[in-house]
C-alpha cells in the first residue's frame, strides 16, 4: 500500500514536472537583429552612398493564451502586416539620410494584468523598446499604459476604447479607437437625422464597466438634445432571459432601444426582443451586431444597427497609408481570412507611429511626441486626431465609429450594410425597422 | 401597467415549470441518498448540448431528440452511480460531495474541450401566440406544457409502480427496506438515473430558447439548490411548486426592482427559508 502510494505520488511529480516544462516559453519571437536607442550617438552623413540603417523596435504584449486570444492575434496580425510592408518598402527616411527599419519584440501577456505590467517594465529597460504598442483590451492597456508613461516611452495604443486611460494625465499615450464615450452617440445622430420625430428612447445595458460608461455618455447626450430616456436599466452579462426587462421596455414604448453589453447577451436580447414582437422602430446595440455570426439570428437580426471601429466596406478616402480595400488584400494574402476591425487597429497603429516619424524627420521622441500632437489626417480605418489637453491628453477625437445594419439584398439574404455616417455609408437605413 | 403585469406573470410562470423540473433531479437523489449532486449543472448542460448536437447534424426536432437524452441521461446517471458514487455512500457525507464535484469537473472540462465555451443557440422556433405586450414563445409553451406531464408522471412513478414505491421506501428507511428484500443497491442507481435524465431534460428544454456554453448548467443549478430547499426534499409536486414561485419572482421583482435584485432576493428567500423552514415549504416535517 505504502509502496503503491509513493510511485503514485513520484509519477504526479514527475507529470508536473514535464507539465511545468512544457509550458509556454517566455520569448517566442526572434531577438532582434541590431538593437539601437533612438537617443544613441547621431550618424555623420558624410557619405551619402551608403545610408546608415537604423533599427527602431517596436515592444509590445499579445495576447496568446487567455480570453483575449482571437482578438489579439488579430491585432498583432493587423501591426506585423504593417511592420513587413513597411520594411519591404525600404524603411522610413529621415531628414539626415538615415534609413529606419523596424523590428519588434513581444512577449505573451495571458490576458493577464500583472504579466502586463511586468513585461512592459521588461520591454522598457531591459529589451529597450524604442516604442511601445498597447495590448488589446481596456483593462490591459490601462495597465501598460502607466508603465509606458513612467520610462518615458511614446506609446499607440489600441484595441482599447475606454476612456479613463487618458485622464490620468499621461503625455505619451496615444489612442487608436474611438474612445467608449462615443460608441452609441452616433446611433442618435442618426435616430435624429432619420426621425426627427423620435423622442423616447430605451437604454438596456450590461452592467459591465466599458458598457455602462459608454451608456452613461449615450445617456447624457440624449438628455441634451432633449429626448426622454424612459428606461435605463443594467444587467448582468451573463442573463440569457431578458423576458421581464423586455416587458418593461414595452410597456415604455419607446422609438428606439439602445444598448446591449457583449456578444452573448446582445444577441440574445436581439433574439427575446424579436421574439416578443416589440415595436420599437430602431434598434442600436454594443459589439454584437457588427460580429459576422450575428446573422445566425436570422430574422431578429434584421434591422439591428451597431457601432463598428472600421468595416473592411467603409469608403474613407485615405490621405496617408493604404486604401481599404488594399489593406484588405494583402491582409487576406498574409494571414488567410479577411481582416476584422481589430486587425486594422493593429495595423493603423503601425501607421499612426509611422506617419509621426515621417512628419518628424527623426527618431526623437520629443519630435515625434510633437507630430503626434498635432497629427490631423484620414486612414483607411478612418480619422485620427488625437486630443491635446491636459485633462484629455492623447484621447482620440477624429476618429468616427461606423454603425452597421443588417438589411436583407435582393435574395433575401442578411448583409451588413453601413448606414452612418453618410460620408461612409453603402445603403440608406433601414427605419423604421417593424 | 394591467398588461405588463400579466405579460410577466405568464413569463414567469412558463420558466417557472422548466425551473422545476430541473430541480427535481436535484431534489430525488438528494431525497433518496443524502448526496448533493455538485454534478447537476454540467449534467443540464449536457442536456443542453445533446439537443444542439442531434438538431445541427442530424436536424432532428428537439422534442424528439429529449427521448433519446431521456434515455442516455438514465443510463449515463447509472454508470455515474456505480462508478463514482455507490463506493462512497457511506463514506462520510463529504466524500459524496466530493465525489459529485470531481464528476462536475470532469464533465466540465471534456466538455471545455470538446465544444469551448462560445455560446451556442438551438435555432429552432415554434413561433409566437398572442399579440402586443402579450407574446409568448410557443417554445415556452411547449416547455411548460412537457414540464406538467414529467411532473405527474414522476408523480404516477414514484407513487404507483412497484419501483416508484421501492425508491421511497429505501428513501424513507434503507435498511428497512433491504431487510423487506428490495435491492437497494438497484434501486439507489435508478433513483440516481432518474435525476440525471430529468436534469438532462430540463436543459434539453432550456436549449430551445435560451443560448448556452457548457458552463451555463451552474446557473440552474444554484436556482435548483433554492427550489429544492423551497420545495422539500424528494417531492417532484414541492419543486414544480418551488420552481414556480422562483420564476414568478424573476418575472414579477423586475417590475419594482432594478432585474439585478431577483438573485438577492432569491437567495435572500433562501435563507430565511433555512432558518425558519429547514424542511421546505412543502415538505413534511422528518
Amino acid at each position: 500500500m505504502k509502496r503503491s502510494m509513493f510511485v503514485l505520488f513520484s509519477l504526479l511529480v514527475l507529470a508536473s514536472l514535464m507539465l511545468v516544462a512544457c509550458g509556454p516559453q517566455a520569448t517566442p519571437t526572434p531577438a532582434p537583429v541590431q538593437t539601437q536607442a533612438p537617443t544613441s550617438e547621431e550618424p555623420v552623413a558624410t557619405q551619402p552612398p551608403a545610408p546608415v540603417e537604423k533599427t527602431a523596435v517596436i515592444g509590445f504584449t499579445a495576447s496568446l493564451t487567455g480570453k483575449y486570444n482571437v482578438e489579439s492575434s488579430r491585432q498583432t496580425n493587423g501591426l506585423k502586416l504593417w511592420m513587413d510592408q513597411v520594411n519591404a518598402a525600404g524603411g522610413i527616411t529621415l531628414t539626415d539620410g538615415t534609413v529606419v527599419k523596424f523590428d519588434s519584440k513581444f512577449y505573451d501577456d495571458e490576458s493577464n494584468k500583472d504579466r502586463v505590467q511586468e513585461l512592459y517594465t521588461k520591454l522598457a529597460t531591459e529589451d529597450n523598446a524604442d516604442f511601445l504598442i498597447s495590448p488589446y483590451s481596456s483593462g490591459l492597456t490601462a495597465a501598460a499604459a502607466v508603465i509606458a508613461q513612467q520610462y518615458n516611452k511614446i506609446m499607440i495604443t489600441t484595441g482599447a476604447a475606454s476612456d479613463s486611460t487618458y485622464q490620468q494625465g499621461y503625455t505619451l499615450v496615444y489612442q487608436a479607437y474611438t474612445p467608449a464615450s462615443h460608441y452609441l452617440t452616433g446611433a442618435l445622430d442618426l435616430l435624429a437625422k432619420t426621425d426627427p420625430e423620435a423622442k423616447t428612447i430605451a437604454i438596456a445595458y450590461s452592467n459591465d464597466s466599458f458598457s455602462t460608461s459608454v451608456v452613461e455618455a449615450l445617456k447624457s447626450y440624449a438628455e441634451g438634445k432633449g429626448y426622454t430616456v424612459a428606461v435605463y436599466e443594467g444587467y448582468d452579462p451573463a442573463t440569457t432571459d431578458f423576458s421581464a426587462l423586455i416587458n418593461k421596455i414595452q410597456a415604455s414604448a419607446p422609438d428606439a432601444i439602445m444598448g446591449g453589453g457583449h456578444f452573448q447577451d446582445g444577441s440574445t436580447f436581439a433574439k427575446q426582443v424579436y421574439e416578443k414582437n416589440v415595436t420599437a422602430k430602431m434598434i442600436a446595440l454594443l459589439v454584437a451586431p457588427p460580429e459576422p455570426s450575428f446573422a445566425e439570428l436570422g430574422d431578429a437580426a434584421l434591422g439591428v444597427v451597431g457601432p463598428s471601429q472600421w468595416e473592411p466596406e467603409a469608403a474613407f478616402q485615405p490621405d496617408f497609408g493604404p486604401t481599404g480595400e488594399d489593406f484588405v488584400n494583402s491582409y487576406k494574402a498574409a494571414y488567410g481570412e479577411d481582416p476584422s476591425y481589430h486587425s486594422a487597429g493593429g495595423y493603423v497603429a503601425g501607421l499612426i507611429l509611422q506617419k509621426a516619424i515621417e512628419t518628424a524627420g527623426s527618431l526623437d521622441p520629443d519630435a515625434i511626441k510633437q507630430a503626434l500632437d498635432g497629427m490631423d489626417m484620414t486612414t483607411f480605418y478612418g480619422g485620427i486626431k488625437f486630443d491635446t489637453s491636459a485633462d484629455n491628453h492623447g484621447l482620440q477625437i477624429g476618429h468616427d465609429m461606423v454603425y452597421v445594419q443588417w438589411q436583407k439584398d435582393a435574395n433575401g439574404n442578411l448583409v451588413k450594410q453601413i448606414v452612418w455616417p453618410e460620408s461612409g455609408a453603402t445603403a440608406p437605413v433601414l427605419y423604421p425597422i417593424r | 401597467m394591467g398588461n405588463i403585469f400579466l405579460a410577466s406573470l405568464i413569463d414567469g410562470l412558463l420558466i417557472g415549470f422548466v425551473y422545476g423540473i430541473a430541480a427535481m433531479g436535484l431534489s430525488l437523489i438528494w431525497g433518496v441518498m443524502d448526496v448533493i449532486n455538485l454534478a447537476h449543472g454540467p449534467i443540464i448542460a449536457l442536456g443542453m448540448f445533446g439537443v444542439f448536437l442531434l438538431f445541427n447534424s442530424i436536424g432532428l426536432n428537439p422534442y424528439i431528440s429529449l427521448i433519446i437524452i431521456a434515455l442516455v441521461g438514465l443510463l449515463g446517471g447509472m454508470l455515474i452511480y456505480y462508478i463514482a458514487i455507490h463506493r462512497v455512500l457511506t463514506a462520510p457525507p463529504l466524500s459524496t460531495l466530493l465525489a459529485t464535484y470531481a464528476v462536475n469537473m470532469i464533465i466540465i472540462g471534456l466538455g471545455t474541450a470538446a465544444f469551448s465555451t462560445t455560446p451556442r443557440n438551438v435555432n429552432f422556433s415554434l413561433g409566437s401566440l398572442g399579440s402586443g405586450m402579450i407574446t409568448v414563445q410557443g417554445t415556452r409553451l411547449v416547455a411548460a406544457a412537457l414540464s406538467t406531464i414529467i411532473t405527474g408522471g414522476l408523480y404516477f412513478f414514484l407513487y404507483r409502480t412497484r419501483p416508484g414505491k421501492n425508491i421511497r421506501a429505501v428513501a424513507n428507511n434503507r435498511a428497512a427496506a433491504e431487510l423487506m428484500g428490495i435491492p437497494s443497491d438497484r434501486v439507489l442507481a435508478l433513483s440516481f438515473g432518474l435525476g440525471t435524465l430529468l436534469a438532462a431534460v430540463a436543459g434539453g428544454l432550456i436549449s430551445t430558447f435560451f443560448p448556452f456554453t457548457i458552463l451555463a448548467g451552474g446557473a440552474y443549478e444554484l436556482k435548483s439548490f433554492v427550489i429544492v430547499v423551497m420545495g422539500g426534499l424528494g417531492n417532484p409536486i414541492g419543486a414544480l411548486l418551488g420552481g414556480l414561485i422562483l420564476g414568478v419572482m424573476e418575472g414579477l421583482i423586475p417590475l419594482v426592482l432594478p432585474n439585478t435584485w431577483v438573485p438577492v432576493l432569491e437567495f435572500l428567500l433562501f435563507v430565511v427559508i433555512l432558518l425558519v423552514r429547514p424542511y421546505g415549504l412543502f415538505g413534511a416535517k422528518k
